[in-house]
């Protein structure tokens, strides 16, 4: 296979939709990004931006009502949206992986763990049912589990929330993927425990060189692990930078309203947590406009007329918003005449 | 649905929203969620045609049910005027048809009223109470559940004897249990949910919160217990005629047409298939009506 | 998962004292003196009492009720006056033949209606699916006296192809036996295929949708493997809740089949039971067939409990 493309993973223009009987909902509307190996990048963005279904679009993971529309997905030079099913069948769980959000739901739940990480490995390895059964043995012991061989006779309600998705990561590193896909991977862990599962994946990254597409709509999570930053908005990137970048130089108003949504331990304890005003446009009235317009303090007339290129505004930091049109830029923290 | 002038988008957004989800809450109303299914409709106009047959019974009826005509016995469907035929005594069997609606659908409901009566305050005591009254209530009612439906109102029916009400009541008897265990488990959901304990800290009476909170969240599955029980009592009614211990001759019910037309199925197989169909047809309404209303109700279901 | 169990058997047993006690009162309901049917109206009014004396029906209602249930403990159901017998070797040997279509029926509609609700599910809103659920709707919904009667008019008495009434013999062959066996297994099927196929479904599609089967997916896991030994697996419990059910009142379908069938089981026997005011027979078949429920219904929630890991673990209780 052709071991030395540029980048590993490559997204152009992606845009899935969902057909339903109430009209078509533009969930993904034109979406690129590059994952280099051994990389991670975050998705950022709130429920119904579309970073979710970025992520099952990438393994072509659609409920029957989702269809990518338009665009490429190659992964180690293939492009995903045109392979066959049984190549599909051999990437998931074994090239690209995947990790949902709530490990207490991610596991059958009449299986004995142990059995569904051996069914795993041996549908994309060649190996016995023993070896099988030693390798997941070995996983577990990695991630950390105490008495793994007693684990994996366990049913997944026997094992706490942080136990399951250390169990789930075990499962998606046993093929030794080339991409992990997280899909808000601590979201619905307590908050000692999740801190605990992300160094775990750091460790585990550096060790077998493996890619994170990491999905989360928590930016502090960003900052820890990724290298890339991508943040979508209804279905669409408003702004993309590498994470030292965006941290130092944030210029989209979503992502500023995303910054100060999050806590700080340095902040004034009486200073209150900003939230963003509004709520998300209808999905499937996208398209004709900036779709942060209508939540957006500092809109103008042309926002609610034109759909904004993206600009490249620093290299590598792009941008879609019609006040960083380079001529009068805004900085977070100004205020508009 | 998607297209829109691109210069009036900003200002538009807001109202087209709110005319969306106008048009949705319109169209999530009970009323249009069923109207839009098509199998509860196709129920609704059957279960609607049965119940105007029944109602107005000696307007459409185009003969005496009762009318005996020898010289006329066992004429097939259409000959002389007489659409479905005739039986062995030469009635029509159209009329007895319609008139028979009558009685089938007023057993069936009636029993079935009875039971959801009888069984919804049984139930209501079992889950609000609870301890050793429900448990007792609740073995009784898992006993009586054990006896197969159509032999209990078998022996019911040889304990009461014969007639069009005691019919009713070994049918209504039969499904007793069943309401009383639905409405407890009902209660016992509801029971617990914040707002009931809410009501109790506030010191408000047992019977207000059993009427006023209970029994209001328990209703849209009684509604369609209620339904879909309609249709196998009309069943039960049919297979009392037919064991020739339900309704009996001369009154016309679905039940007992089919019983007589099982005696001369090989010279004239009219009678019990054009009986069994209207029992079916009729059945099959209950049943479909009932699912829709289910899926109303409980959007989990729906898919 | 023991404790469920013990619990659960424990919990039958008040069901079972329940059933008794009923069945015993109404069969006392029953208006009529038991010893003047067996008699006939032209017996003397000292045989009458001398019989009573016999059958114990002059004690008072309290001794009558624990002597029937000492009886009940000693498999002695008392005595059969219309067919002259001991009811309990009677009811046993009309059991086979009940049991031999009974059981035919389940075992088809099992075999029939899993796969055509699991493909239905699957292939949701297509014309499979649209197909296969009307047909099952109008298999719940249909009389099943009247549908037995179709068959003998269409297969019997129309094309002659099959027997209308009675049991085969091994005398006359396998072919007699089973020739006598279609019509009625037919007919006993008809709800079972149904209601399986319905419930299996509307099962199937809610464990589709879960999370665990999308994961599935995404581990590159085979499509068949992924339905059928995952998500068949957690759709199995309330299909299992319902072919018992269908186990349980398989008796009132045997009850109007065998009737139509002239099927010599213990449908028809509770009919002529029911019709000849047969006192201890009554009592009899409806006890054993309440009974039978009751300890079917036992064994079905003991395999729910085996085959769901989860009902031990969250303190085994739908109760």
């Amino acid at each position: 296979m052709a071991e030395n493309h540029e980048h590993l993973l490559e997204v152009r223009d992606l845009k899935t939709y969902f057909h339903t009987s109430a009209g078509v909902s533009r969930a993904v509307d034109g979406v690129s990004f590059t994952l280099d190996r051994g990389k991670t990048l975050g998705i950022v963005g709130e429920s119904g931006s579309g970073k979710s279904v970025t992520a099952s679009s990438v393994i072509r993971l659609l409920p029957k009502t989702g269809k990518i529309e338009q665009g490429s997905i190659t992964f180690d030079g293939r492009d995903m949206t045109t392979i066959s099913d049984k190549e599909l069948l051999a990437i998931r769980g074994s090239d690209i992986a995947m990790i949902y959000q709530d490990p207490m739901t991610s596991l059958d739940p009449v299986f004995k763990v142990g059995n569904q990480m051996v069914e795993l490995i041996l549908s994309h390895e060649k190996m016995s049912k023993a070896e099988a059964r030693k390798l997941a043995v070995e996983m577990l012991r990695r991630v950390g589990i105490p008495e793994p061989e007693r684990r994996m006779d366990s049913y997944p309600y026997e094992l706490s929330g942080g136990m399951c998705q250390r169990v789930i990561i075990a499962m998606s590193m046993c093929c030794h993927p080339k991409i992990i896909i997280a899909d808000e991977p601590t979201t619905a862990l307590d908050v000692t425990v999740q801190s605990q599962v992300l160094d775990l994946l750091k460790e585990l990254q550096d060790t077998f060189g493996t890619s994170i597409l990491l999905i989360t709509h928590n930016l502090g999570i960003v900052w820890k692990m990724a290298d890339d930053v991508m943040v979508m908005y209804a279905g669409r990137t408003v702004e993309h930078a590498s994470t030292e970048e965006l941290y130092a130089n944030p210029l989209h108003p979503y992502t500023w309203g995303l910054l100060d949504s999050m806590p700080k331990l340095s902040d004034n304890a009486d200073e209150d947590l900003k939230t963003i005003p509004g709520v998300p446009p209808d999905l499937r009235l996208t398209g004709a406009c900036c779709n942060f317009c209508n939540r957006c303090p500092y809109a103008t007339e042309i926002c609610e007329r034109e759909v904004p290129e993206t600009r490249e505004v620093a290299p590598g930091h792009f941008v879609a918003c019609h006040l960083q049109d380079g001529k009068g830029s805004l900085k977070r923290g100004e205020v508009r005449r | 649905m998607a297209e829109h002038t691109p210069q009036t988008r900003g200002a538009l957004s807001v109202e087209a929203q709110i005319e969306m989800v106008k048009r949705e809450r319109r169209a999530n109303s009970a009323w249009h969620k069923l109207s839009r299914n098509k199998m509860a409709v196709v129920g609704l106009v059957i279960v609607a045609i049965m119940v105007f047959m029944a109602v107005f019974a000696p307007l459409i009826s185009p003969q005496d049910p009762n009318f005996v005509d020898m010289t006329k016995a066992f004429l097939p469907p259409g000959a002389e005027g007489h659409v479905f035929g005739t039986d062995n005594y030469g009635r029509d069997l159209l009329s007895r048809i319609i008139y028979g609606a009558r009685i089938s659908i007023f057993v069936a409901v009636g029993g079935t009223v009875f039971g959801a009566v009888a069984g919804v305050l049984i139930g209501l005591v079992a889950g609000f109470f609870g301890g050793i009254v429900d448990s007792v209530i609740m073995r009784i009612a898992d006993g009586l559940m054990s006896f197969p439906f159509v032999l209990l109102a078998l022996i019911l029916m040889t304990i009461l004897g014969q007639g069009t009400f005691n019919v009713i009541l070994a049918i209504g008897i039969g499904n007793v249990p069943y309401f009383a265990r639905l409405v407890r488990g009902q209660v016992h959901i509801v029971k617990n949910e914040e707002y009931c304990n809410a009501e109790r800290v506030l010191g408000a009476s047992p019977s207000r919160i059993l009427f006023t909170h209970i029994l209001p969240n328990a209703i849209s599955p009684i509604i369609v217990y209620f339904t879909l029980n309609v249709a196998s009592a009309i069943i039960s009614e049919a297979a009392l005629s037919f064991l020739g211990m339900g309704i009996q001759p001369p009154t016309a019910s679905w039940g007992n047409i089919l019983s007589g037309g099982r005696t001369c199925l090989r010279t004239s197989p009219h009678i019990a298939t054009v009986s069994g169909i209207f029992i079916l047809l009729t059945v099959l309404g209950f049943n479909l009506l009932g699912d829709g209303i289910r899926d109303v109700f409980d959007p989990k279901q729906k898919r | 998962m023991l404790r469920t169990i013990l619990k659960r058997v424990l919990q039958a047993i008040p069901v079972l004292f329940v059933v008794i006690t009923v069945t015993f009162i109404l069969t006392r309901l029953i208006p009529g003196d038991p010893a003047l049917t067996m008699l006939g109206p032209q017996a003397t009014a000292q045989a009458v009492d001398a019989l009573r004396e016999r059958l114990g029906l002059n004690l008072p209602l309290w001794q009558q009720f624990i002597d029937y249930i000492l009886g009940v403990f000693q498999g002695d159901f008392g005595w059969s006056t219309s067919y002259n017998t001991d009811v309990m070797p009677l009811i046993l040997s009309r059991l086979p033949a009940t049991l031999s279509i009974t059981l035919t029926a389940l075992v088809i509609a099992v075999i029939i209606g899993i796969p055509i609700g699991v493909e239905s599910a699957l292939k949701q809103n297509t014309w499979f699916d649209y197909v296969f659920m009307v047909l099952a709707l109008v298999g719940v919904s249909m009389p099943i006296f009247w549908l037995g009667l179709m068959l003998v008019l269409t297969f019997s008495v129309n094309l002659g192809l099959l027997p209308s009434m009675g049991m085969g013999s091994m005398a006359n062959g396998i072919g007699d036996v089973i020739s006598h066996m279609v019509l009625p297994v037919f007919c006993l099927a008809t709800i079972p295929t149904s209601t399986i196929a319905r419930i299996s479904r509307s099962s199937m599609l809610d464990t589709i949708g879960s999370d665990y089967i999308k994961s599935l997916r995404s581990r590159g896991i085979r499509e068949t493997a992924v339905i059928w030994k995952h998500a068949f697996k957690n759709a199995l419990p309330p299909i299992v809740t319902v072919l018992g059910m269908q186990l349980a009142s398989a008796f009132t379908g045997a009850i109007l089949t065998e009737s139509i069938f002239s099927w010599p089981g213990i449908g028809t026997l509770i009919v002529n039971a029911v019709n000849s005011r047969d006192y201890s027979l009554i009592q009899g078949t409806v006890l054993f067939t309440a009974v039978v429920f009751v300890v079917v219904n036992l064994i079905v929630d003991i395999v729910y409990t085996l085959i769901n890991p989860r009902v031990s673990y969250e303190g085994g209780g739908q109760d």
